[in-house]
């Protein structure tokens, strides 16, 4: 069963459509048995890292997403989610899952015409080859909205750049984990492509 | 970068897609699920749905046409028309809306902006703005005022000091509706969007007037919006979204060619 992780972070519903219109029923859960139990999870949300970091841990949904990991479910974290899988994140200083290396800062732009949050559409280029990401290719744009951006520690971890100002971490991995800075759920068929290869994937990068 | 946003908007009104000019004698045009999916597949960027429904016992109409878009419509969708409450925009957004579009309730009742951007977060938090040209005067320093109630009630506000308080507000971008120009065809009011976009830091949303592809081009680089919205061009089959994308690149607008 693919689980989508509910912890009160933002409306999961167009990740379960996406799903379904790509062949898999998918149950969305708060339970942290039911994400312990699952085949594979997806980890979405949107939203601020404190209350959402306070709502996983209140709920021990924080134990069953590092306990899956651990174990070898493929985990498909997407925009805030994405964020959470690293160690710490600048937005209310909050300590997130550290399934990942790396912290979460803030955009600081120098280039006043350009706004925070990065919100639209933006060409994703994948720097390091990923079963997951195995079709997106140059030219591919996808949805995003963050004033947030990821930062692994390890180059290896970035998978997919996207330039705002500069470059920045756009799709992230590490063992049975993928996540998304953008919304696949909300990037057409680029997205929905992506989300299929996540559902048939392995967990093996 | 971003690309440049095209934005189709579908007026419905009793569930079905109607087409107002200049905010009257609207008349039925269709099925906006029809025209969602195929717009989606010729490239939309983004979905607007604009409930013009009279009476608001018949509101729950369009939450049906929300739903069956979203089931398989996967870029934003954007709703707005007649929202007045955080209840009615978390309704929506479980329909299946990202983005909610708050209008005349907002101008009511500024607080709405901010209880809504507490409540489902400021990036899906639109302020639309219907504005009409007037002459300046101390009350309405940029000549440009704001009109409620689907055009017909002018509010004495400045057009200008209303997108910066929605902005301060926590709106997460804005729609600027030059409502002498909706429905004309004359292209889009350059002057009232640059001068909005110019002086807030979010996303605006050039909507009123499009008829032919150089007024895209044109409120996208001189008129300085992120997103320019269109309706009658693409819906009586004048011209598609991919046409108008592909005009837009060809002119050096960076828009999202692949889809």
């Amino acid at each position: 069963m693919v689980v989508i992780v509910d912890y009160d972070a933002g409306n999961l519903m167009s990740v379960f459509r996406a799903c379904r219109e790509v062949g898999a029923a998918a149950e969305v859960s708060n339970d942290a048995q039911r994400v312990r139990a699952a085949e594979r999870i997806i980890f979405p949300g949107v939203g601020a890292a404190g209350s959402a970091m306070r709502s996983l841990v209140r709920t021990g949904l924080n134990v069953a997403l590092i306990d899956a990991f651990h174990a070898g479910t493929p985990i498909l974290g997407i925009c805030l989610g994405a964020q959470i899988c690293l160690q710490r994140s600048e937005e209310n200083d909050t300590e997130t899952l550290g399934l990942v290396p790396g912290e979460v800062r803030r955009f600081q732009l120098t280039d006043p015409a350009l706004k925070v949050p990065h919100m639209g559409w933006n060409a994703v280029r994948v720097v390091r080859p990923h079963p997951v990401l195995a079709g997106l290719e140059a030219g591919d744009e996808c949805y995003f909205v963050h004033a947030y951006r990821p930062l692994p520690a390890a180059p290896d971890h970035v998978l997919a750049e996207a330039t705002y100002e500069g470059p920045f971490c756009a799709a992230l991995g590490h063992a049975n984990l993928v996540a998304t800075q953008f919304h696949p759920e909300k990037s057409g068929r680029v997205g929905l492509d992506l989300l299929a290869r996540f559902l048939a994937w392995d967990g093996n990068a | 970068m971003l690309s440049k946003r095209v934005i189709a908007c579908l007026d419905v009104r009793d569930g079905r897609l109607a087409k107002s000019v200049r905010f009257v004698d609207t008349k039925d045009i269709g099925d906006p699920v029809e025209k969602a999916r195929a717009y989606y597949r010729d490239g939309l960027d983004e979905l607007v749905f604009y409930d013009i429904t009279a009476s608001s016992e018949r509101r729950d109409i369009l939450l049906d046409v929300v739903e069956a878009v979203a089931a398989e419509v996967f870029i934003p969708l954007s709703v707005g028309g007649g929202i007045a409450s955080v209840a009615h925009a978390t309704d929506l957004r479980l329909a299946g809306a990202e983005k909610i579009n708050v209008n005349s309730a907002a101008v009511r009742r500024p607080a709405l902006i901010a209880e809504c951007a507490e409540a489902i977060g400021s990036q899906n938090v639109v302020l639309s703005m219907d504005i009409r040209r007037t002459e300046a005067c101390p009350e309405l320093p940029s000549g440009y005022e704001i009109v409620i109630d689907g055009g017909r009630q002018p509010m004495g506000i400045d057009a200008l000091a209303w997108a910066l308080e929605g902005e301060r507000l926590g709106a997460g971008e804005l729609v600027v509706n030059a409502i002498d120009a909706d429905g004309t065809r004359a292209g889009y009011e350059l002057t009232l969007t640059r001068l909005i976009s110019e002086a807030v830091r979010i996303p605006v949303i050039a909507s009123g007037g499009a008829g032919e592809p150089a007024h895209l081009y044109d409120v996208l680089t001189q008129g300085k919006a992120d997103a320019a919205l269109v309706a009658s061009m693409v819906h009586y089959g004048d011209y598609t979204v991919s046409g108008l994308k592909q005009y837009l690149h060809r002119r050096g607008v960076k828009v999202r060619m692949r889809w």
